[in-house]
């Protein structure tokens, strides 16, 4: 049987559709997102004159500070009577980021989550557990639309309480688990300890939301007897369903009809020919309430240029390499080091922030979060307890700045190495650990 | 009466502690009296010596958070019962110890103690009016 959809149309019909819903995408910002316009007219351009899908380089990029100078609703397209939902996710700094869906981009977002699930053999028999958390995270949400849309029975857990995770997979006979790569690794090995493996129904494992490794994909598939897959995207764009991976477990197919992709040199912005390593760059073509014209992704990847065995002829892109900010990904959550200086300002209530430094390791197959802070003379008294209050205050500001725990340690004044005066920020030493 | 404490912050780590007197040593500096503080995460150690400004300054110089502030010297009465005595007469008069700890002391009959109380002044006049009497300094600062 001859594969049908839209996963499978003939590349050329596939761009011209692109190119279609890109001119009205571009007409449409224009006409009613005034950053956009700005910086259309400021390169004197004009949405007519955007003829072919190569003319998508002429525009101007987007960024996620963005996202901060116009919050909240400032590069909504569509007024609020219009937008049926928000989600949210940490900026660079204290304040978050906002992003809006109308009901058409609710049912896009499903559409592109449905499809992936149906690719990966997923139908209306499948019990799917999603354990991502639920709320103004896009994850949760973001995979319950997709998986009720194909019919499934959603079992909407959400994150945390692993005990009770593993009872429900068991009791409600569970075949789909979502959540983070971290998690699940966690997961599968509470697995093997109670010794449970065996009344489990799963088989399949759908995770994102933070990097993960084949190595990590081994282990998972093998700790739980499941095909593991990866899913990608980031609440600016979509949320999870941007791209994923088919059954061949080879890079994740980006929904072209909806999104169009290109890499481009950070440095330069030139666009890169495919197939190089470079930072994503994304383009709604669909979405009604917050389209993003060349948004920055900041992540390191390649787009693979050959067609996908499976068979459809949307592009693939690889697992994301890297960033070319200094945002890191902790427990699946979204942390810049300058969201960590405000708490130490705030908190230390002092004209400079003290130095600091973020100790990232993988311990157990869990993110550890250290956050060194030197002791600085302006702080420092002879009380004890005021110093241990000091401590515990940082780690309470840190916790409901950015939604995880951190263990905060004093250090000795002018400990954290510097290097040409400036202190290094992040060590990461996740690397290759599971 | 009252004499110059030398605090440091210490972080709980190996070798902390021993680079900070290493240091004092090797400027010449006599300590009389110590006392470490510590928590889970980090220290506070604190310090009687004979020279506290020139004390302090060789530890900021390392980097070293280090602060000077007035504590209480006491001598007690060296027989069984002085030191409840002394904490006796702390409580009638309405003050606290925030903590306190021994000094090397070599005048005959008394022992030298170190005192936070959460007022000096007070305690400072009722260790006057007190049987306890003043310190001499020399007593305490170079022992
Ligand atoms: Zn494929």
């Amino acid at each position: 049987m001859e594969a049908k959809g839209i996963d499978f149309l003939p590349r050329e019909e596939l761009e011209a559709l692109q190119l279609k819903r890109l001119q009205e995408t571009v007409a449409r910002s224009y006409e009613r997102v005034e950053c956009f316009r700005r910086r259309m007219d400021e390169k004197g351009l004009k949405p007519s004159d955007v003829k072919s899908l190569q003319d998508l380089a002429k525009l101007p990029f987007s960024y996620k500070k963005d996202l901060r100078d116009y919050y909240p609703y400032g590069l909504f397209a569509e007024p609020l009577e219009n937008v049926v939902r928000v989600h949210a996710s940490s900026g660079t700094t204290g304040k978050r980021i906002v992003v809006g869906y109308t009901q058409n981009d609710l049912d896009m977002w499903d559409d592109c989550i449905a499809r992936m699930l149906t690719s990966l053999g997923v139908t209306a028999e499948d019990r799917i557990q999603v354990s991502f958390g639920y709320g103004l995270f896009t994850g949760g949400l973001g995979l319950h639309g997709g998986a009720q849309k194909i019919g499934a029975l959603v079992i909407p857990m959400s994150s945390g309480n692993t005990p009770l995770q593993i009872q429900t997979m068991i009791d409600f006979e569970a075949t789909v688990l979502c959540c983070t790569p971290s998690y699940v690794m966690y997961l599968g090995e509470e697995v093997q300890k109670m010794g449970v493996k065996d009344q489990l129904k799963l088989r399949i494992g759908i995770f994102g939301a933070e990097p993960w490794s084949e190595n990590m994909r081994e282990k998972i598939e093998d700790a739980l007897g499941i095909k593991a897959y990866d899913i990608y995207g980031l609440s600016e764009v979509l949320g999870p369903g941007v791209s994923g991976e088919c059954p061949e477990q080879a890079g994740m197919h980006i929904r072209e009809d909806n999104f169009i992709a290109e890499i481009i040199d950070p440095d330069t912005e030139e666009v890169l020919p495919l197939g190089s390593e470079g930072e994503l760059v994304f383009t709604s073509i669909t979405k009604e309430a917050f389209p993003v014209i060349r948004y920055r992704t900041r992540d390191i990847c390649r787009l693979i240029p050959e067609r996908c065995p499976c068979g459809s002829t949307h592009l693939r892109m690889g697992k994301p390499q890297g960033r070319t900010d200094d945002m890191m990904i902790i427990r699946g959550v979204n942390v810049f080091p300058s969201q960590i200086e405000e708490v130490l300002l705030k908190v230390c209530g002092d004209k400079i922030t003290p130095n600091y430094q973020i100790v990232l390791d993988r311990v157990n197959h869990n993110d550890t979060f250290d956050v060194n802070v030197e002791m600085s003379p302006s702080f420092f008294t002879d009380d004890i307890k005021s110093i241990e209050k000091l401590e515990r205050t940082i780690v309470e500001s840190l916790r409901s700045a950015l939604g995880i725990g951190a263990k905060v340690h004093l250090v000795n004044p002018q400990s954290i190495v510097r290097s040409e005066g400036k202190a290094k920020r992040v060590i990461d030493l996740r690397k290759g650990k599971i | 009466m009252l004499i110059k404490q030398l605090s440091i912050f210490l972080e709980n780590k190996t070798g902390s502690l021993h680079a900070a007197l290493e240091a004092l040593a090797s400027h010449g500096v006599n300590i009389s009296a110590l006392s470490l503080a510590d928590t889970a995460d980090f220290g506070i150690l604190r310090l009687i010596v004979d020279e506290p400004e020139k004390a302090k300054s060789v530890l900021a110089e390392m980097g070293v958070a280090v602060l000077l502030s007035d504590v209480l010297a006491v001598a007690m009465d060296d027989v069984p019962g002085g030191m409840a005595e002394l904490l006796h007469q702390v409580a009638a008069e309405g003050l606290s110890v925030e903590y306190m700890y021994a000094c090397v002391g070599r005048v005959s009959g008394k022992a030298l103690t170190v005192m936070r109380l959460d007022d000096n002044e007070k305690g400072e006049a009722l260790i006057q009016r007190g049987k306890h009497g003043q310190v001499n300094p020399a007593d305490i600062y170079r022992l």
